[in-house]
Parts: C-alpha cells; structure tokens; sequence
C-alpha cells in the first residue's frame, strides 16, 4: 500500500521516464527516418516534463510579486524549456528537411533500404 | 578602446554571431569569404589577449547583460577555456584561406554564402560551448554548434553526405538531450546552473544527494561522450567527416569534438572533481577501457579504408581514445597528454585533412587506389601530408610525440607500465595505416589519372604547409602547446584539493 | 671569429650546414654560385670543427642546450672526443666530397642538382648533430633526420629500381629506429630517470644482466645504420645512388653515424665496466664477428663494383661494432680509429668507382680489364685505398686493425683475432684482383670501339679530347683532386694515429 502511494505521489515522474524510453525505443526501433524525427521528438519532450515538473510548486502561482500570495512557482525552468522547445523545433525542422532531400536523392526515406544503395 | 577591452568575452562570440548572419545577407560566395576571412582572423586576436589576461590575472568573470552570476548568464574565462579557445579561433584562422576555392569547387557558387553562415554559426556555438559558465547555455551553444554542422555535412557534393548529416543530427540530438537530462539532475540538487556556483554547492552536498549526483554524472558522460564521438558512440563521425565537404571536415575534425572533451574534462574536474571519486561509479577504469578500445579498433579500422577521409575519421577516433586516456589517467603529466593533445592533434589532422582537400581539388578523389605516385606530382602536398602523419604515429620530433611521452609519464607515474606498452604498439597500427598511404603517394609509379595533377594555388597550400611546420615546431618547442597544458592540467587538479 | 666561446662554435658547427642548405636553393639558377655556397658552407664548417679540436685536447667539453622540449627532455650538444673525431672526419671529407659532386654530377649532366646539393647539406647538418648529441633524444632526432634527407639522394635518379632500393632503405632504417632503436631510449630513460651520455655510462647498477643484454639487443640492431647483420640490406640496395652519395653518405656520414651512435651507447649509456661485468657484451661480439667474416665473404662473390664496396663496408662497420662490444677501452679506441681510417680508405674507393663511372661508363669488375692503362691515376688511389682498408702500411688502416687486434687480447678473446686475420686475408682477396685486373691483363679489344666512346664522349667533352692524346681516359679534374686528396689522407693518417689515439683516451681519462 506504501508503496503504492509512493508510485501515486511521484506519477509524473514515470510518465516522463514512460516517454523517454519511448521516444529512445522508436529512434532506435524505426528504419524510416520521419518516425525516427517522431521518437527523437517525443524523447526531447520528456525531457521538458523531467524540468518542468520539479519547477511547479503546488498552490504556487506565476512569480508576479503581490501582497496575495506566499508561494510562487520557480519561473527559471520554464524560460529554460522555451529555448530548449526552440532548439528541439529546429532540430526537428532540419531534421525533416534532410529527410526531404533524402527522399530526392534516393527515392525512399527508409535507413534500411538507402544502407545497400551505398554500403552506408 | 576600453569600451571594446571590457567586452572582449561577449565579442568572442558576438562577432561571429553576427558575421554569420551577414554573410547569409550577401548570398554572394565571394563577400561573403571575405567577410568570413576577416571575422576568423580577428577571433585570435580576441582569444590571444583573453589568454593573455587569465595566465596574468587570474580568471576572467564577464556578466552577460550586466546581471551578476550566479543569476545571470556569466562568461567565465580561466586557463583551460582560454586555452581551449586559443586553440579553436587559431586552428579557424589559419585554415580559413584554403575554404574558399575548395569551398567554391565542392559546395557550388550558389550555396557558397550559406556555407560560410553555417560555418560562422557553428563557430559562434563552439566558442559559446567554451566560454560560457553557465551549463544551460553551453546546451544552447552546443545545440548552434551541431545545428550548424549537420548543414555543414549535409552541403558535401555526394549524396551519401545527407544520409551522413542525418545519422549525426539524430546521435547528436540523442546526446544533447543526455547533456541537458544531466544539467536537469544537477539543477535540481543545487538550484543552479552557473559552473563555479554547482562546483561549490555540489562539494558541499549531503551524502543522501550522491545518487542523484551519479545519475547526473552518468548523463553528462554519455551525452558528452556521443558529440565526442568516444568509442563505442562513435558511429556518426566516420560518413560525417567522409562525406562533409573537404573544408567542413578539415574544420570539424580540428575543433568540434576538442570542444566537447573540453566540456567533459569542465564537468569532470572542475564541476564534480574527481576527488570526489564519482561517489563509487567506476568511471575512470571505464574511461581508460573504452580509450584504449578507441585507440585499438579504431586504428585497426583505418588500417582497412580505402576512402582517405574515412581513414582519417577513424584515425581522428584512436586519437580521441588518447586524449580521453589521458583524462583517465587524470594525473598531472597525464592530464597535460591528453590536453597537449587537443592541439596537437587538431593541427596534426588539420594538416592530414587539408593535405586531402587539396588532392581532392586536383584530382576529384580520395581514394587510395587512385593516388598512386602523387608524392611526385604534388610533392609539397605530400611531403606535409608525411610530416603530419608522423605527428600522428608520434615520432619524435613532431608534435604528437609530445603528447604520447606525457601520456607515458603519466601512466608510469601510476605504475601502469602495461599501459606504455599499449601507447608503443597502437602508436605502431598508426605506422601502418600512414604508411600506406605513403607507400602509394611516393613509391608507386604514377598513375594516369594524376599525371597532369600539380601542387594547388599558394592559399591552399600556404595553411598545409603552416600546420605541418607547426607539427614539427611543437614538436621541438613546447612551451606554448604542453607548457601551458600543464598549466591547465595543474589548475583543474589543484582546484580537486 | 676568435672571440666565439667553444660552446657556440659547437652550436655553430650544427648549424651551419643548415643554413647552407636555405641558401643553396636561392641560387638555382645560378649553379657556380651554388656550388660556391656549398663549398663555403663545408669551408667554414670544417674551419669551425677544427676550432674545437684544441678546445677538446685539453680535456674540456664544450656545449649547450639549445631548447628543453619537455622536462627532462632537451636537444642539447657537447663535444667529446669520439664526437669531436666524428664531426673532424665527415667535415673534411664533406669539403673533398663537394668537389669531388661539382665534377661528377657536371660531368654526368645530372638532373635535380640543385635538391642534391640542399639535401647534402642537411644530411651533413644532421650527421654533425649526432657527432655532438648529448643526449640519445638529440641523437635520435638527428638519426631519423639523416634517414629522411638522404632518401632523396638515394632516390636521386627516380626509376623503378631506385625508388624500390628507396622504399628498403627508408623502411629499414625507420622501421629499426621506431621498432627498437625508440623503445630502447624510452626503457634507458625509465631504467635510469636520465638519456644524457654520462662519461661511465648510467645504467650501472640499475638494469639486471638480462636487461642489459636485451637494451644493448635493441640497440645494436635498432641502429640499422650500423647495417649490422642481418639488418645491413639497405646498404647495397642505397649503392643505386650517385657515386658521390654512396662515397660520402654510405661509406662515411651514414653508417658512421650508425656505428658511431652504437659506440657512444656502449660507452656513455652502459658503460665499460658495467658491460663488462653485466657479460651481456659477449653475444654482440661474436655476432659483429660473423657479420664480419660474412660480409666479406659475400663482397667475394659481387662483380658489381659498388656492391662489392657496399659489402666491403658492412664488414668494416663490423670491425667497428666488435671493437665497441669488447667493452674495454683499447677495444673502443680501435673503433674510433678504424671510423677515421676506414671513412679514408673506403672513401678513396668509391670516388675511384665514380671516377670509372664517369670516364668510361663501367660498373662491372670483369669490365674493368686494362684500365688501369687509361685512368693511371684513379686505379693508384683505388691501390692506395685498398691497402690501408686491408690495413697494411703505411697507410691509416693498419693502425685501426692493430688498435683493435690489442683490444680483443685485452678483453680475452683470441678468436676475434683470428676472425681479424682472416677477414684480412678476404679483403686482400676482394680488392686487390681488381687493381691487378686493371693493371695486368690487357684491355679487351672491343672497348676501344669507336661507338661506346662517342656515347659518354658527349658527357666528358673537351675533357676526353685531350685526355685521348695521352691513351688516357680519365676524369674530370675535380674528381681527380678529390681522390687523390682522400689517398694521401690515407697515407697521412698513418702518422697522425697517435694522436687520434690521444684524443680518443680522453673518453675515459677525463670525466666531467
């Protein structure tokens, strides 16, 4: 029972790992290069999650300084995944522009079949 | 002039930044190298006097934004960074004059400008890695670094390049996700993300935090040891430097992954120090493990290549096994090997690699079977390419047996005569794979194809023939190159006690 | 020039032939001024090694560090009396081999001369830095230069062949240096915490036996310039060189260098006593035996004239390596000796070859009928240069041989004397049938045909004009000089030996 409310109280906490082999499982798993994109994607979200969550103070509200409020949430993790969701988007961009100049120069966008076209 | 001065730090990285965006604004190839040229030459300047004032005055603290550490962003230089971007802004000048007409050939007129915007970009984001104190944003810079350099790869001539480009961003993002999991780690435990600031709160943390601190380390030492392509996570760099164009590649094999070591030897010594032990994670043996792998497989690997550049990549990977075997024996003269060898083997392979570029530029391929009797036609090409390649085995006389004798010093320091016997015979794999390339450059009659082949034009040339004097000058004097190594060797131990 | 301290002449005499091999390319277009530079160059080298002879004499050691490449590490010079002998050899032969190159190169109308002269220069710059070296880090730095600037040389016609005898001679002798000669400097410096060449050696009391046995192994054959067998292959592959490279290069500067590193190891790093008390000399001595007789035998059996002075030399540098691995001091002073005498005599033989060469084309002994009638001069020297080789008097050689036949008796080992008799004996039977040959039996007839002289009258012109008045063929006038100059060197060191010897005791009278 203790240890179920143990797993209750820190939920996120799993999901976020849940995500992150997840995302890691389909980079690895996935010979076709848009859901590889997709994994590394759901894999760099988790990691947003694993920043975000610490930083959320229960009954906190935004760091806006008013005498109707004690608890404030911590506002640096947040600006942190903003440029981290940045990097993340452009890495993605990228990412599916090669993948569109791939698809040109080898007519598939499947790792497995472009490895024998070329030996690697 | 004191307005400039007090700004030197924010400049280092500033001035790229924006002749990066410029150059992409001119779209034309030639202003835009001559825009490139004059920004790659004025960063040693900058790095020179920064060097300058930390070997003088102590660490340099610069504000970002005028709002003060450990708040605010703060550039910090001391010796090792200093050092380390010395050495990245030296080793861009001095190739940058062979990028534009071998640029010009490979990347195409069209795209010329873009490459030098990616070029400047991926600058911006190594010398941002170097400089900054703060964790977070060495995440940012290395992000701009390796955004930068996937493009780069991606602008090779074969279509092979993309695919390569490819694989990179996806190891490389997996890593820099592993780097900012591990900051995440940190961050939590000492609510900060300023280097010196988590140095002192993790000295002074509880015992109960030591295994949040192990998974942090655990973290930090695969991500960082993915974007340094440290053996076996170094899939990505042998079609990245293979197909990347010549230049891309002469300037990646010298600077990008030096950049990451130098964050793992920050996180390592400076954040964590190894005082602290790693709190029972046996990350030292595994270090010493996996770089005497890299110094082994690898060079065996390059022994089998026909594809110069690839050969190069997998040389380039041994000798990353020899930097990070010195960080593993992580005692003074073994810290000063694997650091001397940052620069060392950035010029060393610099050299080798531009050597290929200009073949390349004569003849159209790197293959070896291809080359056979270019020694005489472009003897002076070659002739760099052997004296570079002995760095690399490390005869003495040149700059690589420098780094290998403090290698040796350190491993018998520890009593680990087995490991100088090692460092013999993998120095020996090394004869082979230069040796035959030699042994087709020179004693093989000349073939068709490279009978019309000559020496390329005096801008490619001149920074060859610089780096391989260099190979040798360092090679003889050493007190800019392991002098202040040992300096910076002596600085991350002495911060440990 | 006299106010200069002993200590930078010595730096100047490593230096100076550098800085003659920067200027000399300047004046490629200029060949007289080039050849002047080259001759200047060897001038003043020469002028300034003999500036230190006295300075030596007297017992002091002139030197200086020039830069510390890593602590413990510096590439630092001092003169001692083996390196003093060393430098006054190859410098004077240097200034007679310039000569002898302007005449032999002009005559044969060699391409690339302007390479050759520059890679000479640093070739003669670095056998000075390892006469001097004072430590084996000096000395090895040195060595692989040598083998790097000579390849050129030995490559210098660019066929097949010579670039395949090339490719043997740069991988044996880098291969032998990197292989063995490198781990066994970086186990001396572990062993002793020191690579300086101390007077007693420094290895005393610090190495086991068999760790000694193994190190001087290393050694011996890792200085594959000493083309000890059986790592003496690149020596008669290098004989496809121009005649004045294998004159000076292989048959003085290299494999002296070669033998002469193998007796400053045996002396400044094992130390006399330590060898000999350590007893792992003995095998060294009686493989430098065999590599002796071997050699000789095999010098027997080549008609090639270069490759029979090529074997010739590897059984000379044995008589080198034996006097070293006698480990005691009359052993080693007969090695320095026969260093000087030898580099005289074998040097007269191959200028005779090249003089042959050039004046009437021949390689082959068994063509060589007659000639003695035609090139009177050269096939003197060639008598001159073969007796004291043999080591008979009055010439230089005897003294060596002698020197060296008191050190086996000294250190007890009466078949080294035999083994030097007999050798005796094979190099009167490989030498002197070519001096009859030319000097006996009569000229076969179809030489005198009209043809093959035309071919290489166009090489020596106006020369052979008049030297065919006279029946006479010989070569250019500065070859003459050259041989006939190394000839009576010959003669003089018959007389001078004392004094050689003198020098030499200073390697163990004085320590510093």
């Amino acid at each position: 029972m203790e240890a179920f409310l143990d797993f209750a109280d820190r939920y996120n906490y799993v999901i976020t790992i849940f995500l992150m082999i997840a995302g890691l499982y389909i980079v690895v798993a996935r010979s076709n290069m848009v859901k590889k994109l997709v994994g590394l994607s759901i894999f760099q979200t988790s990691v947003y999650l694993l920043y975000l969550e610490p930083a959320k103070i229960v009954g906190g509200t935004a760091p806006i300084i008013d005498p109707a409020f004690t608890v404030y949430s911590n506002p640096l993790p947040h600006v942190l995944i903003l440029t981290a969701i940045v990097v993340g988007v452009g890495t993605l961009a990228l990412g599916l522009a090669l993948v569109v100049r791939i698809n040109e120069a080898f007519g598939t966008i499947d790792d497995d079949e472009i490895k024998p076209q070329d030996g690697g | 002039m004191e307005l400039v001065s007090s700004h030197l730090p924010a400049l280092q990285i500033v001035i790229p930044l924006l002749g990066g965006l410029l150059a992409a604004l001119l779209r034309r190839g030639v202003p835009a190298f001559a825009l490139t040229l004059a920004v790659s030459w004025i960063m040693p300047v900058i790095s020179a006097v920064l060097l300058d004032r930390v070997l003088t005055g102590g660490p340099i603290s610069y504000a970002l934004g005028g709002w003060p550490p450990p708040w605010g962003i703060e550039y910090r230089v001391d010796v090792l960074n200093g050092f380390v971007l010395m050495l990245i802004s030296t080793i861009g000048a001095v190739i940058v004059p062979f990028a534009r007409r071998s640029v010009a050939l490979e990347v195409g007129e069209r795209r010329e400008a873009w490459f030098y915007c990616m070029y400047l970009m991926c600058l911006t984001g190594l010398l941002g890695v170097t400089i900054t104190g703060d964790a977070f944003n060495a995440f940012v810079f290395l992000e701009v670094s390796s955004l930068s350099t996937y493009v780069l790869i991606a602008l090779g001539r074969d279509r092979r390049a993309l695919v390569a480009a490819f694989r990179y961003l996806i190891m490389g993002t997996i890593g820099a996700t592993f780097y900012v999991i591990g900051v995440g780690f940190l961050y939590l435990l000492t609510g900060s993300l300023n280097m010196v600031d988590m140095a002192a709160r993790l000295a002074a943390a509880p015992p109960e935090m030591a295994r949040a601190m192990v998974a942090a380390l655990a973290f930090l030492t695969v991500g960082i040891s993915l974007k340094l392509a440290l053996f076996p996570l170094h899939s990505w760099l042998p079609g990245a430097y293979a197909y990347a164009p010549s230049w891309a590649t002469v300037f990646l094999s010298a600077t990008a992954t030096k950049v990451a070591i130098y964050l793992l030897v920050r996180f390592l010594f400076s954040i964590f120090g190894i005082a602290l032990d790693f709190r029972g994670l046996p990350i030292v043996e595994i270090l010493l493990a996996l770089s005497i792998a890299a110094m082994f497989i690898a060079s065996i690997i390059a022994v089998y290549q026909n594809n110069l550049k690839r050969m190069l990549a997998y040389s380039s990977l041994a000798q990353i096994g020899y930097m990070m075997l010195g960080i593993g024996i992580g005692n003074l003269a073994g810290l000063t090997g694997g650091l001397v060898h940052l620069v060392n083997h950035a010029m060393m392979k610099a050299a080798l690699f531009l050597a290929l570029g200009s073949l390349f530029y004569r003849i159209g391929t790197v293959r070896l079977a291809e080359i056979a009797g270019i020694g005489r036609k472009m003897p002076l090409t070659m002739g760099a390419f052997v004296v570079a390649g002995l760095g690399i085995i490390g005869t003495p006389g040149t700059a690589g047996f420098i780094s290998k004798w403090y290698l040796a010093v350190g491993a018998l320091d520890r009593g680990w005569w087995i490991l100088v016997f090692l460092l013999v015979v993998s120095s020996l794999i090394s004869v082979l794979y230069i040796g035959r390339v030699i042994e087709m450059a020179w004693f093989r009659p000349v073939a068709i194809q490279v009978a019309e082949a000559k020496d390329p034009p005096l801008s490619m040339l001149l920074p060859l023939l610089i780096l391989a004097a260099a190979t040798v000058y360092f090679g003889i004097d050493t007190r800019l190159t392991a002098g202040i190594a040992a300096q910076v060797a002596e600085f991350l131990l002495g911060g440990l006690r | 020039m006299m106010a200069l301290s002993p200590d930078s002449l010595a730096q100047i005499a490593v230096l100076a032939p550098f800085i003659g091999a920067l200027l000399i390319p300047l004046f490629h277009r200029v060949p007289n001024l080039r050849e002047a530079v080259t001759l200047a160059t060897a001038a003043v080298l020469l002028f300034t090694v003999i500036q230190l002879l006295p300075v030596v004499m007297q017992g002091l050691r002139p030197g200086a560090t020039l830069i510390d490449v890593v602590p413990g590490l510096a590439i630092a010079f001092r003169v001692e009396p083996l390196g003093m002998l060393f430098a006054l050899i190859a410098s004077a032969l240097w200034v007679v081999n310039s000569i002898y190159s302007i005449g032999y190169m002009r005559a044969h109308d060699e391409p690339r001369q302007t390479s050759f002269y520059t890679c000479f220069a640093i070739a003669l710059g670095s056998t000075m830095g390892i006469a001097f070296a004072d430590n084996l880090f000096t000395l090895f730095l040195f060595y692989e230069a040598l083998t790097l600037c000579t390849f050129p040389l030995v490559t210098h016609k660019q066929t097949a062949e010579a670039m395949r005898a090339g490719r043997l001679y740069l991988l044996l002798l880098l291969g032998t240096s990197m292989v063995l000669l490198l781990p066994a400097i970086i186990a001396t410096w572990f062993i002793a915490g020191t690579i300086d060449f101390t007077p007693g050696g420094i290895l005393a009391g610090k190495a086991s036996p068999l760790a000694i046995g193994i190190l001087l192994a290393l050694y011996a054959f890792g200085i594959g310039k000493a083309a000890l067998m059986p790592v003496h292959f690149w020596l008669p592959a290098a004989m496809v060189a121009p005649t004045p490279v294998s004159a000076l290069l292989h048959a003085v500067a290299v494999v002296k260098a070669g033998v002469f590193s193998v007796v400053k190891v045996v002396v400044y790093v094992f130390g006399l006593e330590t060898l000999t008390l350590s007893g792992a000399n003995e095998w060294l001595v009686y493989v430098g035996s065999a590599s002796l007789l071997l050699a000789s035998l095999i010098a027997l059996t080549r008609d090639n004239l270069k490759a029979r002075l090529a074997f010739s030399t590897i059984s000379q540098l044995a008589y080198v390596v034996v006097g070293a691995a006698l480990a005691g001091p009359a052993g080693v002073i007969g090695s320095g000796l026969q260093i000087a005498t030898h580099a005289a005599g074998k040097i007269t033989l191959f200028f005779c070859a090249g003089a042959i060469y050039v004046a009437s084309n021949k390689t082959e002994i068994s063509q060589m009928a007659g000639l003695g009638r035609k090139m009177p001069i050269t096939m003197i020297a060639f008598l001159v240069g073969s007796l004291s080789i043999i080591g008979l008097p009055p010439f230089g050689g005897m003294w060596s041989k002698w020197a060296l036949v008191l050190g086996a008796l000294d250190a007890g080992y009466v078949l080294v004397v035999v083994v030097l008799m007999v050798s005796s004996l094979l190099n009167v039977a490989y030498l002197l049938p070519i001096v009859a040959r030319a000097f006996f039996l009569p000229p076969p007839v179809e030489h005198e045909a009209h043809g093959e002289h035309g071919e290489h009258g166009v090489h020596h012109g106006q020369h052979a004009g008049v030297g065919a008045r006279f029946g006479l063929q010989e070569a250019p006038v500065a070859c003459l000089i050259a041989l006939s100059t190394t000839a009576l060197l010959c003669f003089l060191l018959f007389f001078q030996a004392d004094r050689i010897e003198l020098l030499l005791q200073g390697m163990f009278t004085v320590s510093s």
